[in-house]
């Protein structure tokens, strides 16, 4: 009991947890994306391997691992070696102040559903992706190539750029509520929707809420701000010399780049894993409404089908839908399973909106991105900065 | 014993840590190697002001640090553009060559 | 557990710092640079410093030490070339008889008197560091935004294109 109950097991099973959890939700964001941008763009996305494609990650990563992993002679092999290594690393540890979920209480043991809560945590979220600038700049430079140390410095002096508004703009929701810790930054926003920051206080943070969601875009390096690794300019950026497992490394940090990000926009903008309103109003019961609807929209279309083997596929996802509909339902797990479900719920939307734009908009030309960054978007991040600040000390006495 | 640090070892480390420093600032003929020994300096300065801040339970220690922060971040910006002027003058970083004021 | 944390992290500054004044490459001396600050931000943690340990490397660490990783690339420095004879063998144990004295000088005028504990100091949350800037220490911020413009004026007309 006394080594169950003590700090270190227990930090050391949540952080195997979350590990295990991010490595899998890793993989198959890739093939949400997939499937997204192919649905987008009218056509089925990864389909064969496995039922619906299911199984393309798995295939993705026996690929990657088995490809041959070659050490180029002419690159500066320490800095080659250490890039991927300090991209994966600062991108990983990010993950461990998010707050998944209040606390719980798991067989003789309580303890909140977050790694660690740090009274700077947001803090430590921007230091580490500072930090993750190096991986990319090192990695442009000692690729020894000269398309890799343009597209690398390009893409670090952009991120860099960036950090400017993003850091502003994740200021002025703390104005309102008045503490840095991840973790009371959610309790802060308790009492349904309009107790977000998003829609609370003097001041909605809507502009706030945009312009942090546009320096994420700039800081993960995604559509519209992707000019420094786009496959068709620059070859392909500062990832050219690196392949198999290195090359996952950086794929594996860009992705969970942005899910930290989703994640930071949903603890400061969208309250976190709190309800939209109160359990007596039904609340409880928008998973199970949800995953219903879907079950019976797969049973639908499993009937009548559009492809031959969608007849088999179908009908099996529906069954399993409403089977997950069935377990929200249930009060034993109710307690630790429901504000997962509005923290997945959440951030899944952003990462959504994240490959919803990917599919849609074209790329800005480098000149016009930073133009952007230091002569629009900065002053509008400052401006609302100024104004709330202005609204909460007027209306705090 | 094993649960705490005495003080006087953190200010070893600061003055080992700005001896090195200084050392770089006085023996090496790079500019920009010059100039980083200069960051070393004033970090191990950063050390002393936090070390005292909690000798005397104090936060104007860490705001003196801050400060300096923000000096050395402004100094760096300044200092690294003179060092590309430099450059696009002399194409050399050895400041044993920019001597044009020598005899 | 505190003893062991800051020996570990004080060799690892030690030894960046000696690779930062030794090696040839400016840019392993900028990487070397960026571990020395570092292992500073942790013994910033263990000293109850937690803004200025953030601040540390939000600040220094990721930014200024960026600018100077970006211009070492874009100058393209090589690495320096070492002319004259090597000086190891009678430089080396004298910097360590140097730094020992210091480090005994040092021991000499400041008596361990106070202990340090993580967590002794609870004081330098963002909260006390705000109110602290933002009353006893206004002028000072006040008067570093205007350092800062000056820099950044400065630095633009310094490093601008010339138009022809």
């Amino acid at each position: 009991m006394e080594l169950l109950d003590s700090f270190i097991f227990i930090t050391i099973v949540k952080a195997a947890v979350v590990f295990a959890v991010l490595m899998t939700t890793l993989a198959y964001l890739q093939w949400v994306e997939r499937k997204v941008i192919a649905h987008v763009q009218v056509r089925p996305g990864p389909y064969r391997v496995g039922p619906h494609g299911l199984l393309q990650p798995v295939a993705d990563v026996i690929k990657l691992l088995t490809k041959e992993d070659l050490l180029p002679p002419y690159v500066n092999k320490p800095l080659y070696l250490l890039a991927p290594f300090l991209a994966m690393t600062m991108a990983l540890i990010s993950i461990s102040v998010i707050p998944f979920g209040p606390m719980i209480t798991v067989g003789p043991v309580k303890t909140w559903m977050q790694l660690t809560d740090l009274n700077i945590g947001v803090l430590f979220i921007l230091a580490a992706s500072s930090m993750g600038v190096y991986g990319i700049a090192l990695a442009g430079w000692s690729s020894n190539n000269k398309y890799a140390l343009i597209g690398g410095l390009r893409s670090s002096a952009q991120m860099i750029s960036y950090e400017l508004p993003m850091s502003l703009a994740i200021a002025a929701p703390l104005l309102i509520s008045n503490t840095l810790s991840l973790r009371q930054l959610v309790e802060s926003q308790k009492g349904g929707i309009f107790n977000w920051n998003i829609l609370h206080g003097p001041f909605p943070q809507i502009v706030s809420f945009i312009v942090f969601m546009i320096a994420a875009f700039a800081e993960t390096n995604r559509v519209p701000f992707d000019l420094p690794e786009a496959e068709n300019e620059l070859v392909a950026g500062f990832h050219t010399e690196y392949s198999s497992m290195k090359f996952a490394s950086f794929f594996m940090a860009e992705y969970s780049n942005m899910i930290t990000v989703s994640a930071l926009a949903t603890l400061l903008f969208l309250g976190g894993w709190m309800a939209p309103w109160s359990v007596e109003w039904g609340a409880s019961l928008v998973p199970t409404v949800i995953f219903a609807v879907a079950g019976a929209t797969a049973l639908y279309h499993g009937a009548n089908a559009a492809r031959k083997r969608d007849k088999r596929t179908l009908p099996v996802f529906g069954v399993v839908f409403l089977g997950i509909a069935g377990i929200f339902l249930l009060p034993v797990v109710q307690f630790w399973l429901l504000p997962l479900f509005w923290f997945a719920a959440k951030t899944g939307g952003i990462l959504f909106l994240f490959m919803w734009v990917r599919a849609t908009l074209p790329r800005f030309r480098y000149d016009q991105l930073m133009g952007f960054t230091w002569k629009f978007l900065f002053p509008v991040a400052m401006l609302n900065l100024l104004v709330t600040s202005f609204l909460v000390a007027w209306f705090t006495k | 014993m094993m649960n705490a640090v005495p003080i006087s070892w953190f200010l070893t480390l600061s003055a080992i840590l700005f001896a090195l420093g200084v050392a770089g600032f006085l023996f090496r003929r790079n500019i920009i190697t010059v100039f980083m020994s200069i960051e070393l300096m004033l970090n191990a300065v950063n050390l002393s002001f936090v070390t005292f801040a909690y000798q005397h339970k104090e936060v104007s220690g860490h705001l003196f640090t801050f400060f300096v922060m923000v000096v050395a971040a402004a100094e760096a910006a300044v200092g690294l553009a003179i060092i590309l002027t430099v450059f696009k003058g002399r194409s050399t970083l050895n400041i044993d060559d920019v001597n044009s004021m020598k005899n | 557990m505190d003893v062991i944390l800051f020996l570990i992290f004080a060799l690892i500054a030690v030894v960046c710092a000696i690779n930062v004044v030794v090696q040839t490459h400016p840019i392993s001396s900028a990487l070397s640079l960026v571990g020395v600050m570092g292992s500073l931000a942790v013994l910033y943690l263990l000293l109850g410093a937690e803004f200025i340990a953030a601040a540390q490397v939000i600040v220094y660490a990721g930014a200024i030490m960026v600018l100077f990783v970006f211009v070492i690339m874009l100058l393209n420095a090589g690495a320096e070339t070492r002319t004259g004879r090597s000086y190891l063998i009678p430089g080396a144990p004298l910097l360590v008889l140097f730094l020992g004295l210091l480090a005994f000088f040092v021991q000499r005028i400041f008596p361990d008197t106070t202990m340090v504990r993580f967590g002794g100091f609870t004081g330098g949350g963002p909260a006390e560091i705000g109110h602290a800037l933002f009353t006893t220490y206004l002028l000072p911020f006040e008067v570093t935004s205007i350092l800062i413009l000056v820099a950044i004026i400065g630095a633009i007309v310094l490093a601008r294109k010339e138009i022809e």
